[in-house]
């Protein structure tokens, strides 16, 4: 295939107009020891129809969501997007256009954006919301060193019950700034209060909690967060967006920034990417805000318009100075998540965060009385629970996916303590019967 | 076009777009559920609207906006080339659009072997040993190479005292703003008469501190660092590495690649060399490629074959970590690498190829009408400077505002911020000559324009929904979502 309009009557009379005989000279430039002297060792080129035969071949070497019942969460989630979503997002005039730097020629997206952040204020319950982050784990990772550039603080504390893979990350980000993360366990799966408050200190800049946690538990997150409250330290709530359809939000009990993974929120499960990390906070830290950020003005004739504001912030005016590095962001799942929730509407978003809530718990129940497995945790949960199986739980994994079910995801790969547990999540998606399977196939595969 | 209402203003109380199963399990009161003080008092107030509503909104948004799709997208430094639509319907396929991260490997050979087969392309398209695709854009894809750096100088027990990162003035603010996230310090260096690194300036600055120093090649003027070897070679001797910031890398493909010009890390940025589209603003894709010696240091996890399947393998001790969740962005991945099959090795050289052309054609046919600060071939771009116009009082913005009326997006302006009042420009592979001419004869008009009546480029756009913003007052005044009538009235 070839994308290319110019024939070789258009390049003889570009050269002419340059003044250059053939290609080639336009390179001369260039040192001779840096030029490649042979092709590329590189397959192709193929027609449409081979490339479309060979890319459907490789993605029917996949099992997908649709080929079974997906019982997977811990931070991707297999929700149901309308098609109204996927409508918007094949507009070309938004998924091939760059970041808005010209707002008049931009104005679509800029307003969309708009309209993003001010749904993620209105989920959360805080002042202002950038334009996204790359995912949910960075979004942790950026909230950490926000803190600290406003606290004038070096530790940051983060709970056990935070995504394995978001610390991960919060770690790869902290240490070449010499900010000091410190882990806080868990009593039962959740954060303690009590626990909290012993490790607060003078030098506490954040402290991260997730709620529902990585457990799916419900984290006590007002009484965490009275504990911060006065210590100087920043409250760092990670949040699952689905939840605010029936959670209270971070704004509400405490928190200073709210972040989590967007990709609930209208955007496909994709192997893990690309998703969207979301970031809202109070207002006075608006100025220490990552990213993008789009904001309202009006033209010389007193009409309404968006540009990207409080530019001054960023890397192409700060350089080293910039609040973060970021650049491209994620506009395009924002704009999916934008649709989403505005298809949804407040109603909707309780009816798929009240679906998600009793299809959990009615799994959780039925995988107790049919297959004999008991809770991991006690506490309360919103979509996800652990449950602690007798038989290696990769060995049951694999029973269940000869029995065309979807498995858990396997703790003990990151909590050595719960090498027994397997979580489970159901979305709106999950039937009865489908859940009924799960429980029935989970007890046989006990054996 | 009238002014659109913000989706919240359009909201009418009952009425709602997507619609829902009713339960079909046994359910129970939520207060059995959810504990009362830890659920929501109120419903958020989203907007209420139709699917009607919805579409109608959104489409008028979209008419709203420029994309590659509507037309020439000149933008410096960000090749804005046409996407492939085949790349889109393939990135939806249930097979990669509807697979978690976490199933088991046996069920994702095909997305694995995919990941495996594109790190191969990058590798051989640059010269490098192994590539990771988990950094989500370029920036990212700096941190992670900078990062990577920083440990193989502390293995090497030279953490400590290789604190400096070296930037040219005419690097992407990005470089310098990666490096201060990774703990570096970061130092400038001059440009030279000939729009290169000034190799003297670069000399006096290297020594026993140098970490790194971070070169775009093609650099941000369009012109090839033609010192590049001597200039590898000083670093290396000074025992620090050469970064590649692949953000222009459009301009060498199959002619010259970055480790024969010896880069040891290289990001590249799919959303710009290979197509995959920028969305807006994202998602972009920025792999990371590196030379033999920092594969160790790769982010986990890689992918690795064996036999005729493959597999996530995260026992690498000397990885810099993880630096985002999951294995990065996996469907933009998709369509960078049927992109890359789909031309082939001739067909990726042909792109820069007539990349180049494109843009010396534009700079010949220009440069009778603006400054060149630079005068000798171009790469994939050039820079003008707006001084001959700004002495008759228009700015260079005005002049980008006024190109939006003729129908084409403007180029990168006041970058890189060595060339005063720079129009950076870039027009891709992907643009006709029929394209080139008429924008060549916009530029030319608005030349005009600049001498015969500077107050039409002054109060430029004219066309457009909105005319010029006021981006004073947006700072000044920060007005960033909309306010709940309540909320608002306190």
């Amino acid at each position: 295939m070839n994308f290319r309009p110019q024939t070789e009557a258009d390049r003889k009379a570009m050269l002419e107009a340059i003044g250059l005989s053939a290609v080639q000279e336009l390179f001369a430039g260039l040192p001779q020891e840096v030029l490649l002297d042979r092709p590329l060792d590189l397959p192709g080129p193929l027609s449409e129809l081979e490339l479309d035969r060979h890319l459907r071949e490789l993605a029917a070497r996949n099992q997908s969501a649709r080929d079974y019942p997906c019982f997977l969460g811990a931070g991707a989630y297999d929700h149901f997007i309308p098609a109204v979503v996927r409508y918007v997002l094949a507009r070309s005039e938004f998924y091939t256009a760059y970041t808005p730097y010209q707002a008049e020629i931009s104005q679509g997206m800029l307003q969309a954006i708009y309209e993003y952040q001010s749904l993620i204020c209105l989920l959360t319950g805080l002042e202002v919301a950038n334009a996204s982050l790359y995912d949910g784990a960075t979004a942790v990772a950026e909230a950490a060193l926000m803190a600290v550039a406003a606290t004038g603080r070096s530790e940051v504390l983060v709970a056990e019950g935070v995504h394995p893979e978001y610390r991960q990350v919060l770690g790869t980000y902290a240490r070449p700034r010499g900010v000091a993360v410190r882990t806080l366990p868990r009593q039962g799966g959740l954060l303690a209060p009590e626990d909290l408050r012993k490790a607060l200190g003078p030098q506490t800049a954040a402290v991260i909690v997730q709620t529902p946690n990585f457990f799916g538990l419900l984290e006590d997150a007002p009484a965490l967060g009275e504990v911060v409250a006065g210590s100087g330290a920043l409250f760092v709530v990670c949040t699952n967006p689905i939840s605010l359809g029936l959670l209270a939000p971070p704004g509400e009990y405490g928190a200073d920034i709210a972040v989590g993974e967007g990709q609930p929120l209208g955007n496909p499960l994709g192997f893990g990417g690309p998703h969207l990390g979301f970031m809202a906070c109070r207002e006075k830290l608006v100025r220490r805000l990552p990213g993008r950020i789009v904001g309202a003005t009006t033209d010389g004739r007193g009409r309404r318009g968006f540009v990207l504001t409080l530019q001054a912030r960023e890397q192409h005016i700060r350089r080293e100075k910039a609040t973060s590095n970021i650049c491209s962001n994620q506009a395009l799942n924002a704009l999916a998540a934008a649709v989403y929730l505005a298809a949804l509407g407040p109603e909707g978003l309780r009816e798929v965060a009240e679906l998600c809530v009793q299809k959990a718990h009615y799994a959780q129940r039925v995988i107790e009385e049919r297959a004999g497995l008991k809770p991991t945790f006690a506490g309360p949960f919103f979509h996800e629970f652990a449950v602690r199986c007798p038989a290696d739980p990769e060995v049951v994994n694999r029973r269940l996916r000869e029995r065309g079910l979807g498995g858990g995801v396997a703790l003990g790969r990151w909590y050595p303590d719960l090498t027994s547990s397997l979580l489970f999540c159901c979305t709106e998606k999950r039937t009865r019967q489908e859940i009924d399977r799960l429980a029935e196939a989970l007890g046989e595969c006990q054996a | 076009m009238s002014a659109e209402p913000l989706l919240f203003e359009l909201s009418h109380p009952g009425r709602r777009a997507a619609s829902l199963p009713a339960p079909d399990v046994p359910t129970r009161p939520l207060e059995e559920l959810l504990p009362e003080r830890l659920r929501r008092r109120r419903p958020p107030l989203l907007p209420e609207v139709s699917e009607v509503d919805l579409v109608r909104h959104f489409t008028a948004l979209s008419r709203r906006n420029h994309g590659v799709d509507s037309g020439f997208y000149p933008l410096g430094s960000c090749t804005m080339k046409y996407s492939p639509k085949i790349n889109e319907e393939l990135a939806a396929l249930p097979g990669f659009a509807e697979l978690h991260p976490y199933q088991a490997e046996e069920t994702v050979q095909g997305a694995l072997a995919l990941m495996y087969e594109l790190e191969r392309f990058l590798c051989e398209l640059t010269g490098m040993a192994r590539f990771s695709l988990q950094p989500a854009a370029g920036a990212h894809g700096e941190l992670t190479g900078l990062l990577m750096i920083r440990a193989y100088h502390e293995q090497k027990g030279e953490g400590g005292v290789r604190r400096r990162v070296i930037v040219p003035d005419s690097a992407h603010g990005t470089n310098p703003a990666s490096a201060a996230l990774c703990g570096f310090e970061v130092v400038q260096v001059p440009s030279d008469r000939s729009g290169g690194v000034d190799v003297a300036a670069l000399r006096r600055v290297l020594d026993g501190r140098t970490a790194a120093l971070m070169l775009t090649n093609p650099n941000t003027l369009g012109l090839f660092e033609e010192r590049i070897l001597e200039i590898a070679h000083l670093v290396h001797e000074a025992g620090g590495l050469l970064y590649y910031d692949g953000a222009n890398l459009n301009a060498i493909l199959g002619v010259a690649r970055p480790g024969d010009m010896g880069f040891d890390v290289v990001h590249l940025n799919l959303h710009k060399t290979f197509s995959t589209p920028h969305g807006g603003g994202g998602p972009g894709s920025g792999p990371v490629g590196v030379v033999q010696e920092l594969v160790p240091f790769l982010p986990v996890p890689t992918v690795e074959k064996e036999g005729e399947s493959w597999r996530l393998e995260y026992d690498r001790p000397l990885s810099i970590g993880k630096v985002k969740a999951f294995y990065g962005h996996f469907l933009v991945a998709v369509k960078a690498y049927a992109y890359i099959l789909a031309l082939g090795p001739q067909g990726l050289r042909a792109v820069s190829e007539d990349a180049v052309l494109n843009a010396n054609y534009l700079l010949a046919r220009l440069a009778p009408y603006f400054e060149v600060p630079y005068r000798r071939l171009c790469m994939h771009e050039f820079v003008l400077s707006g001084r001959r116009q700004k002495e008759k009082g228009v700015r260079t913005l005005d002049m980008a505002k006024r190109l939006l009326d003729y129908g084409f997006h403007a180029p990168t302006i006041y970058f890189p911020l060595i060339v005063e009042e720079a129009l950076m420009i870039e027009p891709t592979e992907t643009e006709s000559k029929e394209t080139l001419d008429a924008f060549i004869q916009a530029m030319i008009e608005i030349a005009r324009e600049a001498e015969e009546n500077p107050e039409k480029l002054r109060q430029a756009p004219h066309t457009l929904p909105v005319g010029r913003l006021d981006e004073t007052e947006a700072a000044r005044h920060p007005n960033l979502r909309w306010k709940p009538a309540l909320e608002a009235g306190s």
